[in-house]
């Protein structure tokens, strides 16, 4: 970084004027596909006529290497300055012309494409009115790119350690994957153990592996690894810096033991009289203890004292723990700390939150005692859960005879959230076979929408449950009520749906009623994309920087995301996320340094009034302000080219690379060259 | 009486790199007809169109501009496209002031997968504009501080 | 604050103890009401299916009546009156509320219908552009404008002891209109609005569920079916009073109880009351005042009942006292509305 600041960029590199660029135009029939509708070769004729122009061409296919070995003889042999391609998109093709410009020694900036294909041949018929769009586009092209200048991307060190954010199965495969490569990898996570959501899970679709056989080894190797720091019960408060280099401050929340001393033997939390409810781990379905962790394979194994119901935090009395702990590894002096890390990449896997039941009253979720969720229901399931695996009713005792399973609630519903939750059809086929596996006599109903059984095995796992005598009944649920019409609902949760593959409304009396929560974006998902300077998108999902090509990289270099914080997925697929962000930032490491496109702004230091207006405009706080000179200025490796600076800025102080002021103003002149008074256009 | 030639509107639109533009790519792939009067620039984000921009391009003889950027939220500078939209707002009460109908500047949403809608965008525009005839900014209000002449564009046969 | 009122025919009959407490209520609470001059009936839910474009244009004069009396009166005509309000109609009846708020809709998203019903008008001299209007229910008004906390001011007597099921019946809460003001599966307005008060509320799982209607003028058997399921839920969940807020609800529940009694042998005996008069009630008013009397099953032996500390919060035993030591039992889910008093 010092580096960088040493080597200030020359501002504008000495060229020539405008008006003695000399300009190469080449019109692409692509096939017939731009032909058909432009006339090209008139366009090219046309463009030959222009100012600036030395060369126009029209040719089948520009891209072709044959096409794109006529500029480079151009370039080199008429000794152009700039070069326009009509042709098409420039998320098609632009990189390919660069190449070609560069490869003949032009700087791969002086090249401008117009966009004649998608933006018009293709979106039109008429071929006069697409002509003449046509020129106007060529003819802006041709304004902008004489008024372009050369740039140089800019190269950056990378720092090798990388900071992961989340400790579930996403984040705990990408730090894995990173620190078995060789690169030491920062692990923080706010809970007191990791594991995510997975370690709440009994049995995984669609093998039925049990979730802490394969997690929890995971979890001891993290724990473990040389390459792994460690730090939960840990929150990330504050980010600055760039790709590559950076500084990130991180809080460590007091757990009250002194780590070092403490042996995860269990006695305090044995011997702890302050029982309450779990509404974290357990969600709300079982206890624990003031003194307590996650669950008995937590890791770390260090206990974490809740304060609010611990006794001696309530009442300064109590001390129990303190006293039987045959460390003294207890201390309630305890203070938060923090901790700044220096990383050059940073992997968000910050997982989702559960649908709250609570929102669809119908549904009687915390009225009517025998609604579960399906977290909690996972929980049941589980043996080391709080009916150790049983099956039973709220009442704890009588197992339930006949169990409905209701798809997408909160999910796939305007009134919530209109997207699918993706692993929650499965998860009920999971719950409809162990119901089937703890019940042997209960009768289980799927309601369902669709099932969504896409995934390896995952439709043969379908049929499993099918043959084992599930029935599913297609349509979505109108209401769970208590309120008995006849003899044979009395005492029962009375399920009411459309049975749309009949037609008909049915009443279908059941002892239990599982929820299939959807997955939402976590709470403070908006918190911490700021924190970070990513975005969100509507629902609050991180957004990646290509839905299908780029799925783990965000807008901003560096920071880069996996798992279900980017939106709703299973097991699997966050895994795969995991590791793609983990050889995502190995290859990154391995460059050692990483080059930036040269699409930034500049702050020309002489124009600049202090007024610090910028400062606020910029998502990437990349503008910092010199109190000393008052002067702002863009650290040009955070900052994203976006422009918002550059209007914003009121004395014009402020350089977009590559699209400045006087080349947009001067395009728009090329695009209305017809349009100006005085000029007579004859058809 | 005889049909008068339709007037054909030019019309700058201003699109983002990362929806607008691409979702205009995406017409184009769909094959998605749209008025060939749109004149695209291509900007990295909203909030890089400088009010000032829009003025050049009215007073440089476009019958209107056409803003288009990511939905909000979805921004892929996080949210260039509310910078835009407040800059927009301020801009068309000026415009107002000056006159200019507020047909004439236009600020859309497009996702990237969202051809369809920008093509209808350029469409419902371009019929507004027709409605409200030509501009000639520079002819009619600019005319007292230019000295250029006035000549009578034949556009069209 | 102003508003339009139209009282519809019910509560000019049947459901005379319904506009009494409204108006003493209102009162109290602030809230300005003035009579649509010359209103008609609003076509109930009934007339709709039988000529719909009558209906239409039926509703339509109530409302372009109400749009022309309550028209904010420019004074500089200069000004555009877009800064104005738009005018209010409450409307207390479920029926009457859904019908003008349909109508207003419908004719705002289909001008050939808005046409048509207006050339009706026309014979009468009278025209209505859709949205000169926002049309509301009673208990919106007086949740929303008036609100909780000047509610909760105003409370004299809680009706602490009283155990209520809410009843907001099958119209209040039709989805798709605008001025929807709860949710219409579960709604829950008329439920705070009762604890604040000082009631005990009660679950009532078929809260929005339909009375019958008419239908006890048409299918008796369909009606009374519909009644029994209504009256079992609330004496399951313990009620000493059923609240409504529409008065067709009211007049189902209330006078053909006795006969849910005969025909199902069963013993029901719940009174049925508005809002409106428990919210008089513990405003403090006069019984008399609020109408409470005219109801065909008596109210005064579950009223005296407020004010005594009553046996009720031993059900919640589950999950918020300590377990005792061999209950086996899983806690209930937290329900932070619960908490609130």
């Amino acid at each position: 970084m010092s580096n960088d600041q040493d080597q200030i960029p020359p501002i504008s590199p000495p060229h020539a004027s405008p008006d003695e660029e000399r300009v190469g135009v080449y019109v692409c029939h692509c096939g017939s596909n731009i032909a058909r509708t432009i006339a090209v070769e008139d366009v090219a004729v046309w463009a030959e006529q222009q100012e600036h122009v030395v060369v126009a061409r029209d040719y089948k296919f520009m891209c072709s290497s044959l096409g794109q070995e006529l500029i480079e003889q151009d370039i080199q042999a008429k000794g152009l300055s700039r070069v326009v391609v009509a042709a098409c998109s420039p998320h098609m093709h632009e990189r390919t012309f660069r190449g070609a410009c560069q490869r003949a020694g032009l700087n791969p900036y002086l090249f401008e494409m117009a966009n004649i294909r998608e933006l018009t041949s293709w979106a039109t018929d008429d071929r006069e009115a697409a002509t003449s769009k046509a020129k106007a586009q060529v003819k802006g092209a041709i304004e902008r790119a004489v008024l372009q200048e050369p740039l140089e991307p800019l190269f950056v060190d990378i720092n090798p350690n990388t900071l992961v954010v989340g400790g579930g199965i996403a984040g705990l495969t990408a730090a894995l994957e990173l620190a078995d490569s060789g690169y030491h990898v920062y692990l923080v996570d706010r809970d007191s153990s990791i594991g995510g959501q997975m370690a709440k899970l009994d049995k995984t679709f669609p093998t039925l592996d049990c979730a802490a056989c394969i997690l929890t080894p995971k979890m001891v190797d993290a724990a473990n690894h040389p390459n792994i720091t460690l730090m939960t019960w840990s929150e990330v408060v504050a980010v600055d810096g760039f790709v590559g280099n950076f500084s990130v401050q991180v809080r460590h929340k007091p757990r009250y033991i002194i780590e070092d001393l403490c042996t995860g033997c269990g006695t305090c939390i044995e011997k702890c009289p302050s029982r309450v409810l779990d509404q974290h781990f357990e969600v709300g379905l079982g206890y624990h203890k003031a003194i307590d962790r996650n669950f008995p394979q937590a890791v770390p194994k260090y206990p974490v004292i809740d304060t609010t119901h611990c006794i001696y935090f309530q009442r300064g009395k109590c001390r129990a723990c303190q006293v039987v702990c045959p460390t003294n590894a207890i201390d309630f002096t305890q203070k938060e700390t923090f901790e700044q890390l220096e990383v050059g990449n940073i992997i968000l896997a910050t997982g989702y939150e559960q649908f709250d039941a609570r929102r669809v009253p119908q549904y009687g979720y915390g009225r009517l005692a025998n609604v579960f969720t399906s977290m909690e229901f996972e929980r049941m399931v589980n043996a080391a859960g709080p009916t150790s695996g049983q099956v039973v009713l709220r009442d704890g005792v009588s197992a339930p005879q006949s169990v409905g399973i209701i798809h997408c609630v909160g999910s796939r519903d305007k009134n919530y959230n209109e997207y699918c939750s993706r692993a929650c059809c499965m998860a009920a086929l999971k719950f409809a076979h162990l119901v089937h596996e703890r019940v042997p006599d209960a009768e289980v109903y799927n309601f369902y929408i669709d099932i969504r059984a896409a995934g390896k095995h995952y439709e043969e796992f379908y049929h499993r449950v099918l043959e084992e005598g599930t029935h599913f009944i297609r349509g979505r649920v109108a209401e769970v009520t208590d309120a008995a019409r006849g003899p044979g609902e009395e005492g029962k949760l009375i399920i009411q749906a459309e049975d749309t593959l009949i037609g008909k409304q049915r009443r279908i009396p059941v002892d239990m009623v599982v929820l299939m929560v959807g997955m939402e974006a976590r709470h403070d998902s908006r918190n911490v994309a700021s924190t970070f300077g990513l975005g969100c998108d509507f629902e609050g999902w991180f957004t990646e920087r290509h839905a299908k090509l780029d799925p783990v990289v965000t807008m901003t270099e560096g920071i880069l995301i996996a798992g279900a914080c980017q939106g709703p997925k299973a097991i699997p697929e966050s895994v795969a996320q995991g590791s793609a962000a983990a050889a995502r930032v190995a290859g990154l490491i391995g460059r050692r340094t990483i080059k930036l496109e040269p699409v930034r702004a500049s702050i020309e230091a002489a124009a600049c009034s202090g007024c610090r207006i910028c400062n606020n405009v910029c998502p990437y706080h990349a503008i910092v302000f010199h109190e000393a000179i008052k002067i702002s200025e863009v650290i040009t490796a955070l900052c994203q080219g976006c422009g918002a600076c550059v209007a914003a800025c009121p004395s014009a102080a402020i350089t977009g690379a590559h699209f400045t002021r006087e080349q947009v103003l001067s395009q728009i002149d090329g695009l209305l060259w017809d349009m100006q008074p005085g000029v007579l256009v004859l058809a | 009486m005889a049909e008068p030639t339709t007037f054909n509107p030019v019309i700058i639109g201003f699109l983002c790199n990362w929806c607008s533009y691409r979702a205009a790519d995406l017409a184009g792939t769909a094959r998605t007809h749209y008025a060939p009067t749109m004149r695209p620039i291509r900007v990295m984000c909203t909030a890089r169109v400088e009010p000032e921009f829009v003025l050049k391009a009215l007073r440089s003889g476009a019958d209107g501009v056409l803003i288009a950027g990511c939905h909000p939220g979805e921004c892929h500078y996080v949210e260039g496209n509310i910078k835009a939209l407040r800059r927009f707002l301020l801009l068309k009460r000026m415009l107002t002031q000056f006159g200019i109908e507020p047909q004439r500047v236009q600020l859309v949403w497009a996702a990237a997968s969202e051809g369809h809608h920008l093509a209808a965008a350029v469409d419902r525009m371009t019929e507004e504009l027709r409605a409200l005839g030509p501009l000639h900014w520079q002819q009619t209000v600019l005319r007292a501080k230019a000295d250029i002449p006035l000549i009578k564009l034949e556009v069209g046969g | 604050m102003q508003y339009g009122y139209y009282p519809g025919c019910s509560l000019e009959r049947n459901a005379g103890a319904y506009h009494d407490s409204t108006m003493a209520v209102a009162g109290v609470l602030g809230l300005q009401f003035t009579e649509v001059d010359d209103w008609n009936c609003c076509g109930a839910t009934e007339f709709f299916s039988v000529h719909q474009m009558q209906a239409y244009a039926l509703t339509g004069r109530n409302l372009a009546l109400a749009a022309d009396q309550f028209a904010p009166k420019a004074a500089l005509p200069v000004i555009p009156v877009e800064a104005a309000e738009t005018p209010q109609l409450v409307a207390p009846c479920s029926a009457c509320y859904l019908n003008l708020s349909k109508v207003d809709r419908y004719l705002a998203s289909s001008p050939e219908l808005a046409a048509k019903v207006n050339t009706a008008l026309d014979a009468g001299g009278l025209h209505y552009d859709p949205g000169s209007l926002r049309v509301r229910h009673l208990l919106d008004v007086v949740v929303n404008d008036a609100g909780y906390d000047a509610i909760a001011a105003r409370v004299q007597r809680a009706l602490t002891g009283l155990r209520v099921a809410p009843y907001y019946g099958c119209l209040v809460v039709r989805p798709g209109f605008q001025g929807q003001f709860d949710d219409p599966e579960y709604p829950t307005t008329l439920d705070k609005l009762m604890r604040v008060l000082g009631a005990k509320v009660v679950d009532f799982p078929l809260k929005a569920h339909c009375c019958g209607g008419h239908m006890t003028q048409i299918s008796e058997d369909v009606a009374l079916e519909l009644l029994r399921r209504l009256l079992k839920n609330a004496a399951e969940y313990q009620a000493d009073v059923i609240v409504t807020l529409c008065p067709m609800c009211q007049l189902n529940l209330d006078v053909f109880q006795s006969a849910v009694n005969r025909r199902f042998g069963t013993n029901f005996n719940l009174p049925v009351l508005f809002f409106t008069q428990l919210m008089g009630l513990a405003f403090g008013l006069a019984p008399e005042r609020l109408g409470i009397g005219k109801e065909f099953v008596a109210s005064r032996p579950a009223l005296a009942k407020i004010g005594t500390s009553g046996e009720v919060e031993q059900e919640r035993a589950v999950g918020k006292r300590a377990k005792r030591r061999n209950d086996q039992s899983l806690p209930m889910p937290y329900m932070p509305e619960e908490e609130e008093r």
